[in-house]
């Protein structure tokens, strides 16, 4: 029961990116059609996932015990940077299907702010690690959502006609501004 | 010296990380719903910036060309670190209200994006000048947006009741899609400043008739 609440919450009522502003620039960047951004959603989704089973024992079972919890941002951005560089080398030897489909992304997801503030909440919000994995698992999916929603929209702008001043990045953010407004509604689900 | 101005001033307007470069965009929406968190924010982002061009262009010769990448991150995290933690002891409730952004700090685009292009190669006063540009121009774009949600969206400016009392807040803005909705006018704003600028840089150059003029205008 529990787990779900954590799950919808951090799919629906605090979308990462149309809620709490997280992870714009890959948003912005990678949503020109829809593919693409599946392809960036389901790549993050899966390291999230990864980075949050790797760092939750690492805070709890190495830093906590050493008293180093000071040292968390450094350890998590050099233990997201190797993951994504190990996962990298995996997939391109044994599955290169998926590494065909993901690998461009892989890089780029270094710097995603999206799986740092994930892994970093798992630990301030004290979440066992079960929670962690589930928070996890519903963040980087309403990430996916998002992507999807806006590359939905980025389709049908490219036949309308958008005012001058407002080509480019400016209607994109009031197209996210609008499916924001949608997504308040959600925020009655969860009490 | 004129030079260092000029370095300065590209980062405050003519290469403004938020506006021209669009980058570090999240952070920026995210602190913006009052203007102390705004301010908060620009500072801590300024000071990291500061200090990691510093170090990073003082030991640009030492560092290996391969792993630069991971030696610049460490040495962003490292400062990152210390402002976390002085927010933490000094302004606790600043730093509450911020949360996962100071941390966020360390995977900003506009530090990565200045120490990879400039102060990898240049040396420590241009870098300062152009951190200090840089830094800046992120805060003055902070306050604005900020400003402009806290009065809409509280009637206040920086926790002060500007408004007067009978003032209904416009609760909209206070919420994220307000913040996407002032970020992308502020940014078409912009865009319309500069093609007008063009526009008038053209006519002067061209000296253009009036008639043509005032076709292209309607």
């Amino acid at each position: 029961m529990d787990l779900m609440k954590i799950f919808l919450v951090a799919l629906l009522v605090n979308n990462i990116v149309l809620m709490r502003f997280i992870a714009l620039c890959s948003y912005i960047g990678m949503t020109s059609d829809v593919g693409q951004s599946i392809g960036m959603g389901t790549s993050v989704t899966f390291v999230t996932v990864l980075a949050t089973a790797v760092t939750w024992p690492i805070y709890h079972y190495v830093l906590t015990p050493l008293n180093l919890q000071f040292l968390k941002i450094l350890v998590f951005i050099l233990v997201i940077a190797c993951l994504v560089q190990l996962v990298e080398f995996y997939l391109k030897k044994n599955i290169p299907g998926l590494y065909a489909a993901m690998g461009i992304y892989l890089p780029l997801i270094t710097t995603n702010c999206a799986i740092l503030a994930v892994t970093f909440e798992s630990i301030d919000y004290n979440y066992s690690f079960i929670e962690s994995i589930v928070y996890a698992i519903g963040v980087s999916l309403g990430y996916l959502l998002a992507m999807v929603l806006l590359a939905g929209v980025r389709d049908r702008m490219k036949t309308s006609q958008v005012p001058k001043f407002l080509q480019g990045a400016p209607i994109l953010f009031i197209a996210t501004s609008l499916i924001g407004i949608a997504f308040m509604g959600f925020s009655g689900l969860i009490k | 010296m004129k030079n260092l101005w000029k370095i300065f001033k590209a980062g405050l307007i003519f290469e403004n990380p938020l506006l021209v470069l669009m980058i570090g965009i999240c952070s920026s929406l995210a602190v913006t719903s009052n203007v102390s968190n705004g301010l908060g924010m620009g500072l801590a982002m300024t000071f990291v910036l500061l200090f990691s061009e510093i170090f990073i262009s003082a030991f640009r010769k030492v560092i290996p060309n391969g792993a630069r990448l991971p030696i610049f991150i460490i040495i962003i995290a490292a400062f990152t670190t210390i402002v976390d933690l002085v927010m933490k002891a000094y302004f606790p409730a600043l730093s509450k209200s911020m949360g996962v952004f100071i941390p966020l700090i360390v995977v900003n685009c506009i530090i990565m994006g200045r120490v990879e292009a400039f102060s990898s190669k240049q040396k420590v006063l241009p870098s300062i000048f152009d951190a200090l540009g840089m830094g800046l121009g992120y805060t003055w774009v902070l306050i604005v947006i900020s400003a402009v949600r806290e009065l809409l969206g509280n009637g206040t400016f920086a926790g002060i009741q500007v408004m007067p009392a009978s003032y209904t807040p416009i609760l909209f803005f206070i919420l994220p899609p307000g913040g996407f909705l002032i970020f992308g006018l502020l940014m078409a704003a912009n865009n319309g400043i500069k093609s007008a600028l063009k526009k008038r840089e053209a006519r002067q150059a061209k000296q253009l008739p009036d008639m043509r003029e005032a076709k292209e205008n309607a």
